[in-house]
């Protein structure tokens, strides 16, 4: 909580402000029950009407400040609660923009939009009541006391005994509280995560006929929510009760205080009643203390969890090399002695990518190794190879042999853990990311399409791009013709998630969407499973009659789509098992030709 | 509107009947609490009236009051804590006894019903709404009453004090009624625009960082950025409004309370000088006078609560009241033996009315075969196992199994008799054992290993921290997508149903592992009618029948020789596989 208070402060003003004013209005609160006792001793002892009728006008008129002031300072509270809001939703939609593959990977999507939203909202209603009652509800309770002090000290004891016995108990019952509403917000947690699960499943759950079982899991959970929740308002129902026993008998005390007092002459019967117009405010604000202090709890819990976003590290900054190769250096110099070989061998890598930056180099991987983030083993293992201009290279390989992982370094979603990479002979680390990925066009594995039109999703891809390049694209992505298929064309209407799209059509668009940025780098990330043979051939005749002729990378299970490469990548668990050209593979790497045999034999070739 | 909230409404109390002893309770015990909670002002202002001045104070009078005092404060504060354990527990029973419900609804709806609905809204429904109902539910069984009670019996007290003061009180107070009502309507429209403009900008929280990383690849952050800040500005400024307007109605009330206990004060010392009136019968109206207005905010608070309630829980019955699937036939019979005769008699079948699809398809599989659907993509291939598993009914003709019409036979042995994979793999979170024993839950670890080896799925589960105890999360977790589908291969083969449907079960797994798997299909599909989708010629080419669909048509039919020999759009299909 404390750390995100920060974007509060543009409006230190209104946070100031709020408070005060609300401050301001308890004071004028508290004078009212000593006006309504020097009506009663002074008036009605005295018998003087006119003292009455005005002490009446100064209570209305103290009654007509507090709302001035009370107004002043909902007006302040709010504007600062909102303002914060914006201000947190913004600098956490930006931060989120900003984390890397890897952080996006652990975090999850869900719990990042419910970070940004209901967190976001509870936060915001937590600030707003903060502002207007943090100071208020102390002072009065405070105020109250030392009013009371006022009038008379010796029956004012009461109210120093029976308040922090009352404060005790109210907040010990708020705090056995506050670990069970986490209890029970997991445990709806996990009632949700069941229905979401078998909705997601529903074709599954009913061939399995698993419905019963099902309803069994998801009774267990709800009795079990229902339980807590159960447990849990048993405990808060406790809270009304005594605080109502607690208040009152100090009422009783008081009562009995005040007779002894008046009996001796130190107090009048006004003053008994004042005392006990401050007991019964004392009450409500107590009560109001406890439910500020529920939703501070619950705001608290939901500004830690967004703080648990906004400290997620951001990706690599784009200058981060600099340091790094003086890390890099430093070890190199101090294994030089002992691995020479190593050393030379990393000497002839440099020189190689001397050599080749004149000469048209487009992609270069000078050993490259790599592991996610949190988990143990190594996805790639001195990757080395590199590409020309132009060409088109064939990624195969096994499941999990890191052939997706690969090609997402290029672009830099995720950072190298040993080796480097060189676009156009620069290292990726020394790139502005924008200026890098600007190069890229990537067509992901999931076909991910935006709510809007065809053409805007396309647009996604290069915004100035113009009718006859979108032409281009959908026509080499094989989308041209059921785009013109459907009424609107290409202004018709793409739900969120592409819906309403075939996973076919859903894929071919989401090629159309590089297509157009005219990259120089082309990646196909499997990104044609769901492509029927002949369009997937027709695509790849499209692109390698395109006229700014990209380098293009296919990542595929199917020799066919790779089989015409000018250079095929074959890994097998991380490692290169073998780089060339379909011929040649077939002739040394064992590898392939297991792949190419069982996608082969059968067809009689 | 009137008519539905009233329905709504009704549905409520009948799911509350259930419960009608806690409700009682629950009712006699407010009643209870309320008139102690009234009592006591008046002890008290008895007691002010044995506290006259310096020697005049009646301490045998103030001793007898307060044994009564301490009596009521007794009652009345076991009788809130008693109400308070009531309502909740109605209030927790009937929301679980609804969640219930409507999962169990789940179950049973109609496929076509959740294919159209995002599981997004669905979910809202059983989670959020019912939550809501629940807090508006409790909130209104334990402020409405009492709080109605406590009007009724501040104004009965009141009278029985003093008529006039009494009236100052029911005259002065509705004004604080109005002005709340009034600030309510007019921010009525803010919240309103604010709740729109909350939902415009999740919306594109949930596209946007849905697809983060297809933003981040196009270097898109920066516009979405703009286009993000410029909804949360104007949020911001709705928001504020709403906020400020709507957080008048405390200080406005608290305004016209003052002039409530200014009125009281004035007429009651003018009353006290006259001698209608004792000091202490005015102290008892002054504390009445401060909490008379009370019950009113809050009963106004707990009806917009309410009416929000009752609009979550219209939604929650709407899903409800959903018409199910069309229930099992009273005579339909369990399949028993199911050697795998399939016939399709002149199906036709539509998702959507007038938008035809599938038209009197016929089709006879014989008892073993293999029948391999193909075509380019989204030609309706995946229509075929939706008519296959009844999934979805078919709109004309009809589909047999075992020459038994499959609406006459129950979906459960019908369902059973098949195994299935689909092309979205589907794991529920859990061990890999209950994932893999999903379809039959007794089956022993012995038997779960033999087949996860039977799918080449042992090997990387034997690589996993706990094996086949490994609790995988939603959704696969950090399966990758081929050892997901490893899994749902696993799952089909320890049941081994006497026929099998493949949706492109294997087009996410490479070669090299397909393979194996293929050969471990073969073995599973001898003797055994399955129907394949898939794109792999050399998988299809061994098909008995293969079924050439376009455009939700079967346009050809027959075995891959026949099918070359036609030369018609199979053999273009199948010629394009080498043309580069």
């Amino acid at each position: 909580m404390k750390s995100l208070l920060k974007y509060l402060n543009k409006y230190k003003k209104e946070s100031i402000l709020a408070p005060l004013f609300k401050m301001l209005e308890a004071s004028f609160e508290l004078l009212v029950p000593l006006v309504m006792a020097a009506v009663i001793d002074r008036g009605i002892e005295g018998k003087d009407k006119n003292y009455i009728v005005s002490m009446c006008f100064v209570m209305i008129l103290l009654g007509l400040i507090g709302f001035v002031c009370s107004i002043t300072a909902q007006y302040f509270a709010a504007k600062a609660a909102t303002g914060f809001a914006r201000k947190l939703r913004y600098e956490m939609f930006s931060h989120i923009q900003r984390l890397s593959y890897s952080k996006l990977d652990t975090a999850g999507t869900s719990t990042l939009i419910t970070r940004m939203t209901s967190d976001v909202n509870q936060v915001q209603s937590g600030v707003n009541m903060f502002l207007r009652l943090f100071l208020r509800s102390p002072f009065i309770v405070i105020g109250a006391m030392v009013m009371a002090f006022y009038v008379d000290a010796h029956a004012a004891i009461v109210f120093a005994v029976a308040i922090p016995i009352l404060s005790l108990v109210v907040f010990s019952i708020i705090f056995a509280n506050i670990p069970l509403y986490k209890k029970v917000q997991n445990r709806l947690d996990k009632v949700l995560l069941v229905t979401r699960e078998n909705l997601n499943g529903i074709r599954v759950i009913r061939a399995f006929n698993q419905e019963e079982e099902e309803i069994e899991g998801f009774d267990e959970k709800n009795t079990a929510l229902t339980k807590i929740q159960l447990f849990a308002g048993r405990i808060s129902a406790l809270l009304n009760p005594i605080t109502y026993v607690i208040i009152n008998l100090a009422l009783v005390v008081l009562l009995y205080k005040g007779a002894l007092r008046v009996d001796s002459g130190h107090i009048t019967q006004g003053d008994v009643i004042a005392l006990i117009s401050y007991m019964s405010q004392i009450l409500v604000e107590l009560v109001k203390l406890a439910n500020l202090i529920v939703t501070l709890t619950k705001a608290a819990a939901c500004a830690s969890r967004i703080q648990g976003v906004m400290e997620i590290p951001e990706r690599m900054e784009d200058d981060s090399l600099n340091g790094r190769e003086k890390e890099s250096e430093k070890e190199k110099k101090g294994h030089f002695g002992e691995k020479g070989v190593e050393t030379e061998l990393q000497g002839k890598g440099t020189e190689l990518q001397g050599k080749e930056t004149e000469s048209d180099v487009s992609v270069r991987f000078f050993h490259v190794g790599f592991t996610y983030e949190g988990a143990g083993g190594e996805v790639l293992i001195d990757i080395d190879f590199s590409v020309k201009k132009g060409e088109t290279v064939g990624i195969i390989g096994g499941t999990g042999s890191g052939k997706s992982t690969l090609v997402q370094l290029i672009p830099r979603f995720y950072d190298v853990s040993a080796g480097s990479i060189y676009v156009d002979g620069k290292e990726v680390r020394e790139y502005e990311t924008k200026e890098l990925r600007g190069k890229v066009g990537m067509v992901p594995q999931k076909a991910a399409l935006f709510k809007g039109t065809i053409r805007e999703n396309i647009l996604f891809g290069r915004e100035d791009a113009t009718d006859g390049m979108i032409e281009e694209a959908i026509t080499v992505a094989q989308a041209k013709e059921f785009i013109e298929a459907k009424d609107g064309g290409l202004l018709s209407k793409v739900e969120q998630g592409g819906r309403n799209l075939s996973g076919g059509q859903k894929q071919r668009l989401t090629i159309a969407r590089a297509l157009v940025r005219q990259p120089e780098i082309l990646i196909l990330d499997d990104s044609c499973s769901a492509l029927d043979y002949a369009t997937d051939a027709a695509l790849r005749a499209g692109i390698k009659g395109l006229s700014y002729h990209p380098t293009v990378f296919i990542v595929s299970q199917r020799t066919a789509s790779i089989q015409y490469a000018d250079k095929i990548i074959v890994l097998d668990d991380g490692e290169i098992a073998g780089i060339g050209t379909h011929e040649e593979l077939l002739k040394s790497c064992q590898v392939y030709q297991e792949i190419y045999d069982s996608q082969y034999k059968k067809e009689g070739r | 509107m009137r008519g539905k909230q009233k329905g709504t409404l009704l549905k409520i109390a009948n799911r509350i009947k259930k419960y009608w002893f806690y409700l009682g309770v629950s009712l006699i015990l407010t009643m209870a609490a309320v008139a102690g909670t009234l009592y006591l002002p008046i002890l008290t202002g008895k007691a002010v009236d044995c506290i006259v001045e310096k020697g005049l104070v009646d301490f045998e009078g103030l001793f007898a009051i307060f044994k009564t005092m301490i009596i009521v404060i007794g009652i009345t504060a076991i009788a809130q804590w008693l109400m308070s354990l009531c309502n909740n527990r109605m209030t927790y029973c009937v929301v679980r006894d609804i969640r219930k419900d409507a999962f169990e609804k789940l179950e049973i709806l109609p496929l076509k019903y959740v294919d159209n609905h995002p599981t997004g809204e669905i979910v809202s429904k059983v989670i959020a709404d019912v939550d809501q109902f629940a807090d508006g539910l409790l909130m209104g069984f334990t402020q409405l009453f009492s709080g109605i009670l406590t009007i009724v019996g501040t104004l009965g007290f009141m009278l029985s004090i003093h008529v006039g003061i009494t009236l100052v009180v029911v005259v002065i107070t509705p004004v604080s009624l109005f002005v709340a009502s009034f600030i309510a309507k007019k921010t009525f429209d803010m919240f309103k625009e604010q709740s729109i403009t909350r939902g415009e900008q999740t919306a594109l929280i949930d596209e946007m960082i849905g697809n983060q990383k297809v933003v981040q690849a196009f270097s898109k952050e920066e516009d979405v950025l703009e286009r993000f800040e410029e909804i949360n500005g104007r949020l911001e400024r709705c928001s504020l409004r709403a906020t400020f307007f709507s957080s008048i109605t405390n200080p406005a009330t608290r305004f016209v309370n003052s002039l409530v206990y200014t009125g009281v004060g004035i007429t009651g010392a003018f009353a006290v000088l006259r001698g209608f009136l004792t000091v202490g019968q005015l102290s008892s109206f002054l504390s009445y006078a401060n909490q008379y207005t009370k019950p009113f905010n809050e009963i106004s608070g707990v009806v917009t609560e309410l009416q929000n309630a009752l609009a979550c829980a219209a939604r929650i019955f709407e899903l409800i009241e959903e018409k199910p699937q069309v229930p099992d036939r009273k005579d339909a019979v369990v399949l028993g033996e199911v050697t795998g005769k399939v016939d399709l008699r002149d199906v036709s079948f539509s998702y959507v009315p007038g938008k035809k699809l599938i038209q009197h398809l016929n089709l006879a599989v014989k008892p073993g075969q293999r029948v391999a659907i193909v075509g380019p993509t989204g030609c309706g291939k995946t229509t075929v196992i939706n008519l296959l598993m009844r999934f979805y009914d078919v709109d004309k003709g009809a589909i047999e199994v075992m020459d038994r019409d499959i609406r006459n036979i129950t979906r459960k042995s019908l369902r059973a008799s098949y195994g299935m994979v689909l092309q979205d793999t589907w794991l529920k979170s859990g061990t890999i054992f209950e994932n893999i024993s999903m379809g039959k839950p007794d089956a022993t670890l012995k038997e779960v290993m033999e087949a996860a080896k039977a799918s080449h799925a042992h090997s990387f589960i034997k690589r996993l921290l706990q094996g086949y105890d490994t609790v995988i999360g939603e959704d696969g977790g950090s399966l990758s997508q081929g050892q997901k589908q490893l899994l749902c291969i696993a799952r089909v083969m320890l049941c081994l149903p006497p026929m099998l449907i493949l949706d492109e079960a294997t087009s996410s797994i490479d070669t090299r592992t397909e393979i194996k798997i293929q050969n471990a299909f073969a073995t599973m599909m001898k003797g055994r009618t399955s129907f394949i989708v898939a794109h792999r010629l050399s998988t299809i080419k061994e098909a008995d029948v293969i079924l050439v669909m376009k455009d939700g048509n079967i346009i050809e039919q027959g075995n891959h020789g026949e099918l070359l020999e036609k030369d018609g759009f199979y053999a273009k299909l199948y010629n394009s596989q080498f043309a580069v």
